[in-house]
């Protein structure tokens, strides 16, 4: 079986990627307007809002690479899956710094309980936390894939059902921006936020590709020396989380 | 016998023997209820606390019984008999599910009147039925989501750390609609049933976590 090229393409997205998020910041900076009610502090909204969604979305990714990794008894979904919510996990820790840096700014406080959405996305950034520690505490490596397949699977179901639980339980603070009329923003910020929005996906989209490519050429290169080496030769991991 | 009850009337029988996780329950339930009075240093609570009060003490309790659920079949070989039978897996999650329903329907029994009596402030008696509606409806998703806990945590090196890390956060939205369902039945005066929404929650829990539980059990008990 040949080995995945996982650098396939790499260039290309990494020029588009440069490319739509300079825009977006061109677009935040120079062309959306300000907001008449929040000022300047609501241009941090085209960094949060993305980061948030983007994050989300990866950590369904992961679900749905388990699925596939369970589906299939396929590796490489397992290292996919474990890339997408490693990816995920990074961003959702930035999106909860700039909200509350946003939430500091417009509402005065670090941190609003009455907030659904906050707590919802705290309660979610809580729960994938333990992927990892679970995945270390597992020593049989194809254990360690079933079983953080498993638990990609739960905790990605658990995202939506989490999110309705948290909405129902307080009012609403947030603006609410992401209706699928696309809300009550006007044309030019609209079109910022979808760019950043594109700009972030992007990111994320690179820098799985490129986490996956360094694990598997690290892998390769293993493999390639003790074949040519000798066991030796290879140096022994160090403790880690991730597939291998 | 079908396997599923086969595996029920073990757990029940060996609890009832060995009365080893059901009694911790209680007792750390009712220790939380003292420590609770001098945390908060009040005689009493009423409305939204006791409701919060209350589900958070089994809550805690629930992740006990949930650490021990798979400690005899791991310690004794339980789990490669089970593999080595010609029945459905899932029929494990069910016994254990129902086992675990079991244990913590029990321990509400002394948990609940306990609370009555140290802490409560209004009568337990108008409210009882509602409250039995929404810890009925919590209790199966503790009993669904605990099994899958406590089956992905037992074959881990850290597994009684491991099982409350995953499980707390997972049931979450379990104690969002079991507290706010409670504490309004808790108040002086109040109405006795509960809110619908929040036994919608609980019941859209359980619902989607049976399924999944039952969909993705299978991969937590191969060799």
């Amino acid at each position: 079986m040949q080995p995945p090229t996982y650098a396939r393409g790499l260039r290309g997205l990494s020029i588009a990627t440069i490319a739509t998020i300079t825009l977006a910041f061109g677009l935040t900076f120079f062309y959306a307007p300000l907001d008449a009610d929040q000022g300047f502090i609501q241009k941090i909204f085209y960094l949060h809002v993305p980061l948030a969604i983007v994050s989300l979305c990866g950590f369904v990714l992961g679900g749905v690479f388990a699925i596939a990794h369970l589906r299939t008894d396929d590796r490489r979904y397992d290292m996919r899956s474990y890339v997408a919510i490693h990816m995920a996990l990074i961003f959702s820790v930035g999106a909860l710094i700039t909200g509350s840096i946003w939430a500091k700014a417009s509402w005065g406080h670090w941190w609003v309980w009455n907030e659904p959405t906050l707590v919802s996305f705290l309660i979610v950034v809580l729960m994938f936390a333990t992927y990892q520690p679970l995945r270390f505490s597992i020593e049989d490596h194809e254990r360690q894939a079933r079983y953080a397949s498993v638990f990609a699977i739960v905790a990605g179901a658990f995202v939506p059902l989490n999110f309705i639980a948290v909405r129902l339980a307080q009012g609403l603070v947030h603006p609410r921006v992401l209706t699928l009329t696309g809300g009550h923003l006007p044309g030019s910020m609209r079109l910022t936020f979808l760019v950043s929005l594109a700009g972030v996906a992007l990111l994320y989209a690179t820098l799985w590709k490129y986490e996956l490519t360094a694990k598997d050429a690290r892998m390769q290169l293993r493999s390639l020396r003790r074949t040519v080496l000798s066991d030796a030769a290879v140096t022994p991991l160090g403790r880690s989380a991730a597939p291998s | 016998m079908s396997p599923a009850v086969a595996v029920l009337r073990k757990d029940l029988r060996l609890e009832l023997r060995t009365l080893e996780t059901v009694p911790a329950m209680a007792l750390f339930s009712v220790t939380a209820f003292v420590i609770f009075h001098f945390a908060l240093n009040r005689a009493s609570v009423d409305g939204q606390l006791a409701g919060g009060l209350l589900t958070v003490t089994l809550l805690f309790a629930a992740m006990l019984g949930i650490n021990r659920l798979f400690v005899a079949e791991r310690e004794q070989g339980g789990f490669d008999a089970f593999l080595l039978a010609p029945v459905d897996r899932n029929a494990l999650l069910l016994a254990k599910a129902a086992a675990l329903f079991v244990f913590l329907t029990t321990l509400e029994l002394i948990a609940v009147p306990a609370f009555a009596l140290l802490l409560l402030k209004p009568s337990i008696w108008p409210p009882l039925l509602g409250l039995i509606a929404i810890l009925a409806l919590a209790n199966v998703a503790f009993a669904v989501v605990g099994t899958l806990v406590s089956a992905l945590a037992i074959h881990t090196r850290a597994r009684d750390l491991i099982a409350p890390i995953i499980g707390l956060p997972l049931l979450v939205p379990v104690l969002i609609g079991a507290a706010r369902g409670a504490g309004p039945l808790l108040q002086a005066h109040a109405s006795g049933t509960p809110a619908g929404k929040w036994l919608a929650i609980l019941a859209l829990y359980d619902v989607v976590f049976a399924l999944l539980a039952y969909a993705v059990f299978d991969f937590l008990l191969e060799e």
